[in-house]
């Protein structure tokens, strides 16, 4: 019964991802598109916290919103797998349902 | 669009819901309702002020089915059901009595 | 759309997510009249209200001051709607400085370690 929480907020500007990371229930999954792909990145300051939530959730990307910040070919976290538009389909409906964080 | 009541002028949206609620007076229900040719009789009344009293309480004009179940919460069983406030107000209950009352357009109401 | 099937009947268990502060943007008004709209349609709702969302519910609101509509009093209209299900999460109340009797309305208190699986019991999750 897992739900794939979509985020689209930088964490460098607002609390949504922390917000959202603190509720988070056993087999979510955890989608940044938009201004939250930066915190895919390795070597943020918060890249220890989402490798740790890597650990126990999956985390994906999307990539064409990395490529349109130019950070497609920056180094990432080991914890997050890249998809594309037909990855984030699939995504959706493999999840019970969506939960998109304003 | 605006409704004329002893010579000050209302206005109104395009359906003939009163803009400002707080300008309501009875003589622009009585006005609003002979254009519907309805006659407002005590019983109309009791609706209107019921329901002016809700939108005071709550901030919303009740969706019908509401509306219906507290009156008859309030006013009785007898008062209380579609048949009775249909009577009243064959353009439905909730719409047509909200617009007297100077409320808007009772929220859900398509 | 002559092909399309009416799902009208189905009913479903959807959760409204209130995460915002009244009156400084439209999100709290837009959800509550989307939960009164959708009162209609005969499905299981929740209200979950988390982090700033939890100020909806302050009690001695008084927006009028800003002309706004007070729509703080709206919520204990609920009830008639028959939405009787409203959460409202401990932590968030509490790092804002607020109990449960600072609320206009009867609410359950959910902790944050139970928010997840709560969503996870849903259907549909709408975020406002």
């Amino acid at each position: 019964m897992s739900t794939l929480n979509v985020l689209n907020k930088s964490p460098f500007e607002k609390k949504t991802m922390e917000q959202c990371l603190a509720r988070l229930a056993d087999g979510d999954s955890v989608l940044m598109i938009e201004d939250a792909v930066v915190a895919a990145l390795a070597d943020t300051a918060i890249a220890s916290q989402l490798e740790s939530v890597g650990a126990a959730h999956a985390l994906y990307v999307l990539e064409p919103d990395l490529a349109a910040r130019g950070l497609s070919s920056s180094s990432r976290l080991a914890a997050v797998k890249v998809v594309d538009y037909s990855g984030f389909v699939e995504l959706a409906t493999t999840h019970e349902r969506v939960h998109s964080w304003l | 669009m605006a409704i004329e009541v002893n010579g000050k002028s209302f206005e109104t949206d395009e359906e003939g819901y009163l803009a400002d609620l707080s300008e309501w007076n009875p003589e622009i229900a009585a006005v609003m309702a002979e254009a519907d040719e309805c006659d407002l009789s005590e019983n109309h009344w009791e609706v209107i002020n019921f329901l002016r009293e809700y939108y005071e309480e709550y901030q919303i004009a009740p969706a019908v089915r509401v509306l219906t179940k507290a009156i008859g919460k309030k006013l009785g069983k007898d008062k209380g059901n579609s048949k009775y406030l249909y009577e009243l107000y064959p353009y439905g209950p909730a719409k047509q009595a909200c617009k007297y009352a100077g409320l808007p357009k009772p929220t859900g109401c398509v | 759309m002559e092909d399309e099937e009416y799902t009208g009947g189905i009913e479903k268990k959807i959760i409204y997510v209130n995460r915002r502060a009244p009156h400084g943007t439209v999100y709290a008004l837009e959800s509550l009249e989307t939960v009164l709209i959708g009162a209609a349609f005969d499905q299981d709702v929740t209200m979950l209200f988390l982090d700033d969302g939890v100020f909806q519910l302050k009690k001695d609101q008084a927006p009028e001051a800003l002309e706004f509509k007070n729509f703080s009093k709206t919520y204990r209209a609920l009830e008639m709607y028959d939405v009787e299900k409203l959460f409202v999460e401990q932590e968030s109340l509490a790092e804002r400085g607020l109990a449960q009797d600072d609320l206009v309305v009867d609410v359950e208190l959910v902790a944050r370690k139970d928010v997840g699986a709560l969503i996870n019991d849903q259907d549909v999750v709408l975020s406002f």
